[in-house]
């Protein structure tokens, strides 16, 4: 047996399958924000989607092109690097698979960046393959400043800090480049089953 | 003075290796308010922090069970012991354990510190603009007491919400720290009570008060905001309206949307 903190009993929480909530995880019901900075305020009709970098044609969405696009509503188990696990939160957007139709590209990386500078880097294979989307609605809603809206990216097999809020683009990389809060302290990939929570994790 | 000045200039860099777990005894406890107290820890080993930066804290119990959670670190870099301020929440599982179990002699396991982005580390020359809600304060009272502990001449100011004038955090430390006379100045506003006598605000963040309390955006202030989420967006939609560049505000949240600070 090893260390035992005197007194100490928690929350247990039955009705949780523990096989849902990753180690050093809790479950909460409501939905705490985290930004490093103000929350921007986007405008759609200013506002366009691109795929860049090694590509050898750029592409580019405007609002109206990205919402005409074919969308998944999925429900999937979020967990944020600060602990909380938030269980079956439904989305709804554009699978990145879709929005890579058709491209040729030499990159292994990529770096998904927003309005107000915000950057966090994933490998293209943590994107692709009915892992990632675009996503503009939440609960059937449109998504709330304070949560990235209107458009967020969303990769919940992540921590979410990679689900980058108020989303602008991707940009295909050979080469890996940490984000923000991978050049803070975080993890370069942040797998929560393995958690992978900071450097040396 | 030399001790101070080399202080400023060290350079603790955030580690690039695994973050081990490892042991803090506690070994004082202040009670600040209420609900909150700031938690003395000798922590063997403990390599520093920076200002603004946190810790996790893993609990377990008997059986193995084992509750994570982080908290802000409270005390500057080079103070000689590692201060967490824990305020109690009802409903919480970790916090009535840190604030009413927790007893002098015990061990706390923790990793960390963690965290390069909501710190400063004592260099540069612009103000410093450093806005709390509630506990919110924690992270920025690391940074006041290594401004104090460096000797720094760079001018501060505080602007923090409290409750009631009972749930207002550090207060006498603030007072002392306020009356030092080396640029700093400490503003109160209280958002639940109006007590006779007091001189300090008395209601939510606005405008108006942010116009007499910060640097003018002329004056480019690094600015810090930490509280409740409905807080930290109120502040800092205000400071954006109001022309500060929104790259220069740094915000730690804590807690869903809704609530009330």
């Amino acid at each position: 047996m090893g260390f035992v903190s005197r007194g100490f009993r928690g929350k247990r929480r039955d009705n949780v399958s523990s096989s849902r909530v990753p180690p050093g995880q809790y479950v909460v019901t409501d939905f705490p924000v985290l930004s490093a900075g103000p929350t921007p305020h986007v405008n759609l009709d200013q506002w366009t989607f691109s795929i860049e970098g090694e590509i050898d044609e750029p592409k580019k969405w405007s609002w109206k092109e990205l919402s005409a696009l074919p969308a998944d509503t999925v429900t999937k188990d979020i967990h944020c690097v600060t602990k909380w696990s938030k269980l079956d939160t439904t989305w709804k957007g554009v699978s990145v698979d879709t929005l890579m139709e058709g491209v040729d590209t030499a990159a292994d990386f990529t770096t998904v960046y927003s309005d107000g500078g915000y950057t966090t880097n994933l490998a293209l294979d943590d994107i692709t393959g009915n892992k990632a989307w675009v996503v503009y609605e939440f609960d059937g809603q449109p998504i709330e400043p304070q949560h990235g809206g209107p458009v967020r990216f969303f990769v919940p097999h992540l921590y979410f800090w990679k689900s980058a809020k108020w989303v602008r683009g991707i940009r295909l990389q050979k080469e890996e480049h940490p984000g923000f809060w991978e050049s803070n302290g975080y993890h370069i990939r942040g797998d929560p089953w393995r958690e992978q929570r900071y450097w040396g994790d | 003075m030399a001790r101070a000045a080399l202080l400023g200039r060290l350079e603790i860099p955030i580690p690039r290796g695994p973050l081990r777990w490892q042991f803090g005894t506690l070994a004082e406890v202040v009670q600040e308010t209420p609900r909150v107290s700031s938690l003395f820890f000798d922590v063997p080993g403990w390599e520093g922090n920076l200002a603004g930066q946190h810790v996790d804290v893993r609990l377990t119990a008997d059986d193995g069970y084992q509750a994570e959670r982080s908290y802000s670190i409270a005390s500057a870099p080079d103070d000689p012991r590692l201060a967490l301020t824990v305020e109690r929440l009802d409903d919480g599982e970790v916090s009535p354990y840190l604030v009413g179990e927790l007893r002098v002699g015990d061990r706390l396991e923790l990793r960390g510190p963690i965290g390069g982005f909501f710190v400063w580390r004592g260099d540069g020359d612009v103000p410093l603009l450093l806005i709390a809600g509630g506990s919110g304060v924690v992270p920025l009272m690391a940074m006041l007491r290594h401004r104090a502990n460096i000797e720094s001449s760079v001018p501060a100011r505080l602007l923090f919400s409290s409750r009631t004038q009972a749930d207002v955090i550090y207060r006498e430390e603030l007072s002392r720290l306020g009356a030092a006379g080396d640029g700093l100045t400490v503003f109160h506003t209280l958002t639940r009570e109006k007590p006779s006598g007091w001189t300090g605000y008395t209601r939510r963040v606005d405008e108006a008060m942010l116009k007499e309390v910060a640097w003018s955006k002329r004056e480019n202030p690094a600015v810090f905001i930490c509280g409740p989420t409905p807080f930290v967006e109120a502040a800092s939609q205000l400071l954006v309206a109001m022309g500060y560049e929104p790259r220069s505000i740094k915000t730690e949240r804590f807690g869903a949307t809704g609530g009330t600070a």
